[in-house]
């Protein structure tokens, strides 16, 4: 079987594609990679559709080592490299491992998820439509842990030719953007300012789940909510004015006041901020949103690799027997 | 009710179109008629839909549905009365209670000055309806308990209950789908089992629909629920009449 057996791997690795879109009203959670432009990256790099399933990585670096085929592998994510039985390979470049060598993806030095994807996709099959794995509910593929094998979709490749990025685009700094609502009108003049006051700071419980964010109180006036929906980027505020600003596995629907919503091209770039950094938000409007929007998806669909120049790799020179017939072949016994 | 909902947006994504911030099954029906008509409407860049208590939440992708064409959209229908109240599905569902299938019975019908057997019969008497389905996969929320028979959450929730428990939490009651934490009183457990991967259907309620609860005895359990296992959905469909 072609795949990559997993010899080391911190908490929270997971199979994630773009998610589980359509299974909403029955309470199914979409799931889905935190950082879609970095999944999109690795992706390219190794010829996959920009939303094909990849190994997702937390904060933690991880190895892997490649069974009875060659692979075609690719890292992204903010300081995320890759290194083949310790090459390291250039950022923003794929790279061939031979069975048996071990490709390790880097800590995430300078965000919370990292990427690793692989020529073919990672064969788990599709559940309603997916191969996001949703840890609550068990729905996906199972977290990633030390001894199994990922298994590699079609064989992986038979002539794997590493590809290059010239340019890797990178997330945006600057406030983190969003639009008013749908229940702003839920919270006093106070919150609105705290909300757009300087001083927040992710925290720590912050995951897959939700960013909970550190600063003012900007608690919602009194009253009970009756439940209605949340999306990816709702900024919910339970009564003692914490906010928590909803992820990928969030839950369809909830029954605390919504002050505002992250706009959809900023979730990428706030999955990656790690907790304890300071924050500030932004408000901007619909259009705003929306044009920001059609930038990311250009971005994603901008992505173009080329033919990388192969690096000189000494670990298959040793491999190949150059020698034969003139020193006999005693070399390789 | 003639208050015209909200269009609240929520981001760039998605829509809420709010009936008002009340538990009604009058307003819940206008909140899945308005789904049933939009979803006949077959706008192209709507995503999915998601009715809850007393709004629907639209996702969509804007670069395909500008905000605005799909604002005219859900106002005309609303307007013009294409979101008819549908008729919904009826489903008799068989349930144990009690015993270790509902630990809280004794418990909930004492608060109810009944003794068990009362409460129970007083319990499925109602047709529930399924407001909505959240918090984890296939967990539907019912409406109409009977009077007094609305309790308090759980100080503390249990970390998991079993899977199909029939739960009462404030005035709502719930189908439970999957295991999980649960801070609601426990009644009984239905051997169906509403969300089944594999299965066709993956799961047996949707919201709007209308449930009615059958006791059947402990004795009967192992019986029904390897059938359940098997992909018998065990509940049955009873023809209903549209009502206003």
């Amino acid at each position: 079987m072609t795949g990559l057996l997993v010899t080391e791997i911190g908490p929270g690795a997971s199979i994630q594609d773009h998610g589980r879109a359509g299974w909403r009203r029955f309470g199914i959670s979409t799931a889905g990679a935190m950082d879609r432009l970095s999944l999109a990256i690795a992706n390219v790099l190794v010829g996959n559709a920009p939303d094909a399933a990849a190994i997702e990585t937390v904060l933690a670096s991880g190895k892997f080592q490649v069974a009875d085929h060659p692979v075609l592998l690719a890292t992204s994510g903010p300081g995320v490299t890759l290194a083949i039985d310790g090459r390291a390979i250039p950022a923003g470049q794929s790279a061939e491992a031979m069975p048996g060598q071990t490709a390790t993806i880097s800590a995430v030095r300078e965000g919370v998820y990292g990427y690793l994807a692989v020529a073919g996709g990672v064969d788990f099959s599709a559940e309603m439509g997916s191969r996001a794995s949703h840890r609550r509910s068990g729905l996906g593929p199972p977290p990633i842990r030390v001894g199994m094998t990922v298994p590699v979709e079609a064989g992986g490749v038979s002539q794997p030719s590493p590809l290059r990025l010239a340019t890797v685009p990178h997330h945006d700094s600057g406030p983190i953007r969003f639009i008013w609502g749908p229940q702003e009108d839920w919270f006093g003049a106070e919150a609105h300012d705290g909300l757009m006051a300087k001083g927040w700071t992710i925290g720590q419980r912050s995951d897959r789940m939700g960013v909970f964010l550190d600063g003012p109180s900007v608690a919602p006036v009194a009253g009970s909510l009756v439940t209605d929906g949340v999306v990816p980027g709702s900024i919910q505020v339970p009564p003692a004015g914490t906010p928590v600003i909803l992820m990928r596995d969030c839950q369809t629907t909830g029954g605390y006041p919504k002050i505002a919503t992250v706009i959809s091209a900023d979730l990428d770039r706030l999955a990656q901020v790690r907790p304890g950094t300071p924050l500030n938000f932004t408000a901007v409007s619909r259009e705003e949103a929306i044009e920001a929007l059609r930038i990311a998806r250009v971005m994603i669909d901008g992505l173009r690799p080329e033919p990388a120049i192969r690096q000189p790799d000494t670990s298959r020179l040793m491999q190949t027997n150059l020698i034969d017939g003139v020193w006999g072949g005693s070399a390789q016994a | 009710m003639t208050d015209r909902p909200r269009l609240l947006p929520c981001g760039d994504a998605a829509l809420s179109v709010d009936f008002g911030n009340v538990i009604s099954i009058a307003v819940n029906r206008r909140v899945h008629a308005l789904a049933a008509a939009l979803g006949a409407a077959d706008l192209a860049g709507v995503i999915e839909t998601v009715p809850t208590y007393r709004a629907l939440t639209v996702h969509f992708d804007p670069l395909v549905l500008p905000p605005d064409l799909l604002e005219r959209t859900v106002q005309g229908l609303l307007d013009h009365g294409d979101a008819t109240v549908q008729p919904a599905r009826r489903w008799h569902v068989p349930a144990v209670f009690g015993g270790a299938f509902g630990v809280d019975l004794d418990a909930c019908a004492n608060a109810a000055g009944l003794d068990p057997a009362d409460y129970i019969a007083t319990f499925v008497a109602p047709v529930y309806r399924v407001m909505m389905i959240g918090f984890m996969p296939g967990f539907s929320y019912l409406a109409n308990l009977p009077e007094g028979f609305a309790r308090p959450r759980l100080a503390t929730p249990r970390a998991a209950v079993p899977k199909g428990s029939i739960s009462i939490g404030g005035a709502q009651a719930a189908i439970g789908s999957v295991e999980g934490p649960s801070g609601w009183h426990l009644l009984g457990r239905t051997p169906a089992v509403p969300f089944l991967p594999g299965r066709e259907p993956l799961f047996l309620f949707e919201p709007g629909d209308e449930i009615v609860f059958d006791p059947v005895s402990a004795s009967d359990w192992g019986a029904l629920a390897a059938a359940a296992e098997r992909g018998d959905p065990l509940v049955r469909l009873v023809e209903t009449e549209p009502r206003p």
